[in-house]
């Protein structure tokens, strides 16, 4: 009996090691749980019919989703959600693919110090970002002393600020996908007789595609689940999904936080598995599997 | 042969093969840099040059900017210590009126006030005596207006706010201040800052210590299990990763309440309820939740490098278990468990909604003090010093992370 192989561990392995085993792997087990179980819960207490944010007991009821589909503050929401995250996802994806590609070619000059900079957006404590920009908006032109265009409370600030915040995840996931690139294969489609253009289209666009999506994706959540910089330099008309949750928990606890909630964690399940399936293609197209 | 070694070598056009191949690596050059620089110039000008604004708020005495040149010089000469004379009360009278005619006499007593509380109702009504006047003697009105005006500490606070830059807003920043001789400790109810610098430290290093102590184990399960078995569990991992900052703070906001879920569950086990919505406990929790993939997927990624033939040389020459790992494999994780850390500490450091929703009053952390006084107080100038010292110390830690890991190598997902 003791003869056989335990928990993946070899048939030498002695009693303290298979305790250890053991303990690993209850361990382990209850971290996973630990992670994935705060994010079911919320799920059964939106079906709840009473407004307390209880589990349901016998009484379902799709009241919150209603509630939440319904009630002009949270379709509002929704929508500026959607019309934000839309935009500075184009204009964060653009930009942060050119600069990649720029920054992928051999001996680029100051990588590092370019590269620390484009990165910074993502470490510099969203706070202070918030703050920074809520100056500059007031007067984003630098030089006349009356400011005459104002960013703060518009819809063009906010999305400027999230294709800000956005950019880094563009950069490293579009650069991660240009490493290993060959850069024989551009030299081969040129020397074959294809102009730049074509050579970026077919060859270039297909590889770095998969990179170039998921960095989208990211730049997509960032803007998404933003929050601090909408209420720095947002008004209640540019009020987001994050920002109405934010009030709806400091103001007024209605369970509708939790089927907005859900919701939410239904686009983050669709978002993983788009992710999931982009990774694949991109190891299957660069030959690492 | 002598004179082809001397000759450059041609290309078919005439031109030496060596400028050509310069020319075409300037061309390439500048295409490269032509591409990096719209998201360059983006990022230098609606990020770095606000950010530089704000460092200049922070020195900056924004409401008394030349609103009190006249005291400012007429102050140039005193020493500091006795009661000036009359040409200072006589500037300070002038740039008052100016300032009531401009409606700004309130942003400059507001300000005064905020360094010598019970200011503001003294200068608002020698600000109503002297605007009557057409000339002076102004200090007999202004001494017996209030016994304040004798004060030096008052005059001191006038002076250093009639410059253009101060220290004020950092210094308090650090609990400190300006005193009669040079800088002294700010009183007990006032020192709040370095307590809560201390505070936003302690967080973020037992959250980083806590999702290690939990990440390392998981990142080291995945790394080793066959891959079939591995992606299921990573969706353990990856679905709070890419699950709505909001909705994971939500969840523990319901989960941490005192009659949610958890304290139902206490009830039933050990019949108590426990306090932890509102808690330090809470904070942590949920701050090593949202955590726990960033420290632990580094530690993952370096783990699925380590060939685990290593492990068996190891044990096939004779070591134990426990010594093959610590010896063997554990030394070769330590760059990723650098990584992960240095970028669940630096995270931390700047967390705000998290603490805001599930924190109690004394676990909030610099961010919260920040936006409190940007939105709240609207004291621009301490909100700039205190969030300009959080940054420096990000920076520092920043600057730590690029040297150690390379910030071009960070992976996300």
């Amino acid at each position: 009996m003791d003869r056989l192989p335990f928990l993946g561990l070899p048939p030498y392995a002695s009693i303290q090691e298979r305790a250890w085993r053991l303990f690993f792997f209850v361990f382990c087990g209850l971290v996973l749980l630990f992670l994935i179980s705060p994010i079911l819960i919320v799920i059964p207490i939106s079906f709840n019919n009473s407004s307390f944010l209880s589990f349901p007991r016998g009484d379902w009821s799709l009241r919150w989703y209603e509630e939440f589909f319904l009630n002009e503050r949270w379709t509002t929401a929704v929508k500026n959600s959607i019309i934000i995250a839309f935009f500075s996802t184009i204009l964060a994806t653009t930009l942060g693919t050119l600069a990649a590609l720029g920054l992928s070619r051999p001996n680029f000059p100051g990588r590092a110090v370019v590269m620390a900079v484009l990165i910074s957006p993502m470490v510099v404590p969203v706070v202070i970002t918030a703050a920074a920009l809520y100056f500059f908006y007031a007067n984003p032109l630098i030089f006349p002393e009356e400011p005459t265009v104002i960013l703060n409370n518009t819809y063009a600030g906010v999305i400027l600020a999230h294709t800000l915040l956005a950019t880094p995840f563009v950069v490293i996931t579009v650069t991660a996908t240009l490493t290993g690139f060959d850069q024989s294969m551009i030299r081969a489609g040129a020397s074959l007789g294809a102009p730049p253009v074509t050579v970026f289209r077919k060859i270039m666009l297909p590889l770095i595609s998969p990179g170039v999506i998921s960095g989208a994706l990211f730049a997509f959540v960032t803007s998404w689940d933003e929050v601090v910089v909408v209420l720095f330099v947002g008004s209640t008309e540019q009020r987001t999904l994050p920002r109405q949750m934010f009030s709806g928990i400091r103001e007024m606890i209605s369970p509708t936080i939790t089927a907005a909630a859900t919701v939410l964690i239904t686009v983050a399940v669709l978002l993983l598995i788009t992710v999931e399936l982009l990774r694949r293609r991109s190891e299957r197209l660069r030959g690492l599997r | 042969m002598a004179v082809a070694e001397t000759l450059p070598s041609l290309t078919i056009d005439g031109v030496p093969l060596k400028v050509k191949l310069a020319r075409a690596e300037r061309s390439r050059k500048l295409k490269a840099v032509g591409l990096v620089l719209p998201l360059f110039a983006f990022v230098v000008l609606t990020f770095l040059y606000p950010i530089v604004v704000l460092a200049q708020k922070s020195i900056l005495n924004e409401e008394t900017i030349g609103r009190l040149t006249r005291t400012n010089e007429a102050l140039a000469n005193w020493d500091g210590v006795s009661v000036p004379d009359e040409a200072a009360f006589a500037a300070l009278a002038v740039d008052l009126k100016q300032a009531q005619e401009r409606r700004e006499a309130s942003e400059i007593a507001k300000r005064i006030n905020s360094e010598f509380s019970g200011a503001m109702s003294r200068f608002k009504s020698v600000t109503r005596k002297v605007a009557d006047m057409e000339s002076g003697p102004y200090k007999e009105v202004f001494l017996s207006s209030d016994e304040i005006w004798s004060d030096p500490a008052l005059w001191r606070v006038i002076r250093s706010v009639s410059n253009t830059y101060t220290p004020y807003y950092w210094l308090t920043a650090v609990d400190l201040r300006q005193g009669a001789e040079g800088l002294e400790r700010a009183p007990a109810g006032e020192a709040i800052f370095l307590d809560v610098y201390a505070r936003t430290f302690w967080i973020a290093g037992v959250v980083t210590v806590l999702t290690l102590i939990l990440g390392f184990p998981v990142a080291y399960l995945l790394a080793t299990q066959p891959a079939h078995r591995a992606n299921i569990l990573m969706i353990f991992v990856m679905l709070p990763f890419w699950t709505s900052l909001l909705v994971r703070t939500t969840a523990w906001f319901v989960l941490l309440r005192s009659e949610g879920p958890l304290n139902d569950l206490a009830e039933m086990i050990v019949n108590n309820r426990f306090e932890m919505i509102f808690t330090r406990f809470g904070t942590i929790v949920a701050m090593t939740h949202i955590q726990l993939p960033f420290t632990l997927l580094p530690i993952y990624s370096v783990m699925k490098t380590i060939p685990p033939s290593h492990v068996r040389a190891a044990r096939s020459l004779g070591a134990g278990p426990f010594h093959a790992f610590w010896k063997v494999y554990f030394p070769q994780t330590v760059p990723g468990i650098a990584a992960g850390c240095l970028l669940t500490f630096i995270l931390c450091l700047g967390y705000y909604i998290t603490p805001a929703l599930v924190g109690g009053p004394r676990d909030q952390m610099v961010s919260y003090y920040v936006a409190y006084y940007m939105n709240n107080v609207i004291n621009f100038g301490q909100a700039a010093a205190l969030g300009m010292m959080l940054l420096i110390i990000t920076m520092v830690l920043y600057w730590a992370y690029n040297r150690l890991v390379g910030i071009d190598k960070m992976k996300l997902g």
